[in-house]
């Protein structure tokens, strides 16, 4: 297998890799680039928990080739808080006891994050339907979907 | 396995014509990937077509939209005149797979994996897509139903790929919609699914209809219906007999989603269910 070299924007940050065709976007991120925040739970694109933006989209990071990756741009987990200054998100969660295992968490700040960026406001069954695609074995949902109303209503504020 | 971004549609298809191994042309990969990691394909080459001019846009064309073979289903829900005219396509295509899903899958690759229980699938045949197809001999135009001719099996020979669908211009009053049966509210496969596109005239009276099945065949199955809803204002004598038709047209088999029986009654109600949204779209 011959590598290629890619060059992409992750977190603001040009990076350069080298990926064997084969190669999952997620497995660069986790092993290549040491951003190990992306979790794979399936690897099928069923679970979430490898949530990342790709191009304003976001994706499973699983179900994206890491060569795909030339001049993209790319936001991980790791781009969320400003400094030591958590995204609201990310302490809603905590203030909501939002996460136990942790194993999803990541995956579903970065689409909860879409979501209010796409839709400052929405509905419980908004919220629900678009994390969908990110499964939780710990919580139950409710107090995910509790949290991200809170940081919705704090950043409409 | 070896990666190629072509930069034109003449070059995806020389590459595609020309590796020895097994070839896959790539689009969103949601499917591809699967494949990959499971170890059901093992291409020597991928060929990505997201880079080829136009593939992520959509286009209008002559009164429709033209389709790029690599617009993820979420952005097809952010053209505003595309939901108002195909609001049918559109939602058959936004119920596949999660929002990450959305945001890399496309039409043209849901039509190309060639499942029988693809969502958008029965939409685009209902809706009388066509598919432009790039190969070796240039470029010709299938409509979209003659794409897939069993389970993972497409009429597309080598070095052929699809660049981009054609949604046709639409008529005033008229609509379309899609129904599928899931047991759960999201991210599932179909057991089965209707597709129903009315076109109407001044009067409210149903001038063309066309309907597509999903799940009950081997491939997307089409249904004439004429003889059941043209000429009618969809009264519960019509319904009737659409719904009899198409659970008369379906040919399902039974597996751990559903069984014949129920496949062949439940295809039947979608029908009719989704032909009432249909109408009452188009009466809009």
């Amino acid at each position: 297998m011959t590598g290629t070299l890619v060059t992409s924007k992750v977190n603001g940050d040009e990076v350069q890799f080298i990926a064997d065709p084969g190669e999952t976007l997620l497995d660069v991120l986790r092993y290549k680039l040491n951003l190990m925040g992306a979790k794979e739970g399936c690897g099928t694109g069923d679970c979430g928990a490898c949530t990342v933006t790709l191009n304003g989209r976001i994706v499973c990071s699983c179900l994206v080739l890491g060569v795909e990756a030339e001049g993209a741009t790319i936001g991980t987990i790791e781009g969320m808080a400003d400094g030591n200054r958590l995204h609201p998100l990310q302490q809603a969660f905590i203030d909501h006891a939002a996460l136990q295992c942790g194993i999803c968490t990541p995956g579903i700040l970065v689409a909860a994050q879409k979501l209010l960026e796409r839709n400052p406001d929405p509905t419980e069954e908004e919220i629900r339907y678009w994390l969908a695609g990110n499964l939780c074995r710990c919580t139950g949902y409710d107090k995910i979907v509790r949290a991200v109303q809170a940081a919705a209503a704090q950043m409409r504020a | 396995m070896r990666y190629a971004r072509p930069e034109t549609p003449a070059e995806a298809s020389r590459l595609l014509a020309a590796e020895p191994g097994l070839a896959r042309v790539m689009a969103g990969g949601t499917d591809l990937l699967v494949q990959l990691k499971s170890g059901l394909v093992e291409p020597d080459l991928i060929v990505d077509i997201k880079h080829l001019p136009g593939a992520a846009m959509i286009t209008r064309e002559a009164g429709g939209f033209r389709i790029g073979a690599a617009v993820p289903n979420q952005a097809l829900g952010e053209d505003r005149d595309l939901v108002a005219a195909w609001p049918g396509v559109v939602e058959a295509a936004s119920l596949i797979g999660s929002t990450q899903v959305q945001g890399r899958a496309t039409i043209a690759g849901n039509l190309c994996n060639a499942s029988p229980a693809g969502d958008s699938v029965p939409a685009l045949v209902a809706a009388g897509a066509v598919a432009r197809v790039t190969g070796p001999n240039g470029e010709r135009d299938v409509p979209v139903q003659q794409i897939p001719t069993g389970p993972g099996k497409t009429s597309l020979a080598r070095g052929e790929f699809i660049t981009s669908i054609l949604l046709p211009a639409r008529p005033a009053r008229a609509a379309d919609a899609y129904l599928r049966f899931i047991p759960r509210t999201e991210m599932d496969i179909a057991v089965c699914s209707a597709a129903v596109n009315l076109e109407l005239d001044g009067k409210g009276v149903v001038a063309r209809a066309r309907v597509a099945l999903g799940a009950v065949a081997a491939t997307v199955l089409e249904v004439d219906v004429s003889a059941a809803l043209v000429g009618t204002r969809l009264d519960d004598a019509a319904l009737d007999k659409l719904a009899k038709a198409a659970s008369a047209a379906a040919k399902p088999i039974s597996d751990k989603r559903g069984t014949v029986e129920f496949r062949t009654h439940v295809v039947g109600v979608l029908a009719r269910r989704a032909a009432r949204i249909a109408y009452e779209r188009a009466a809009r």
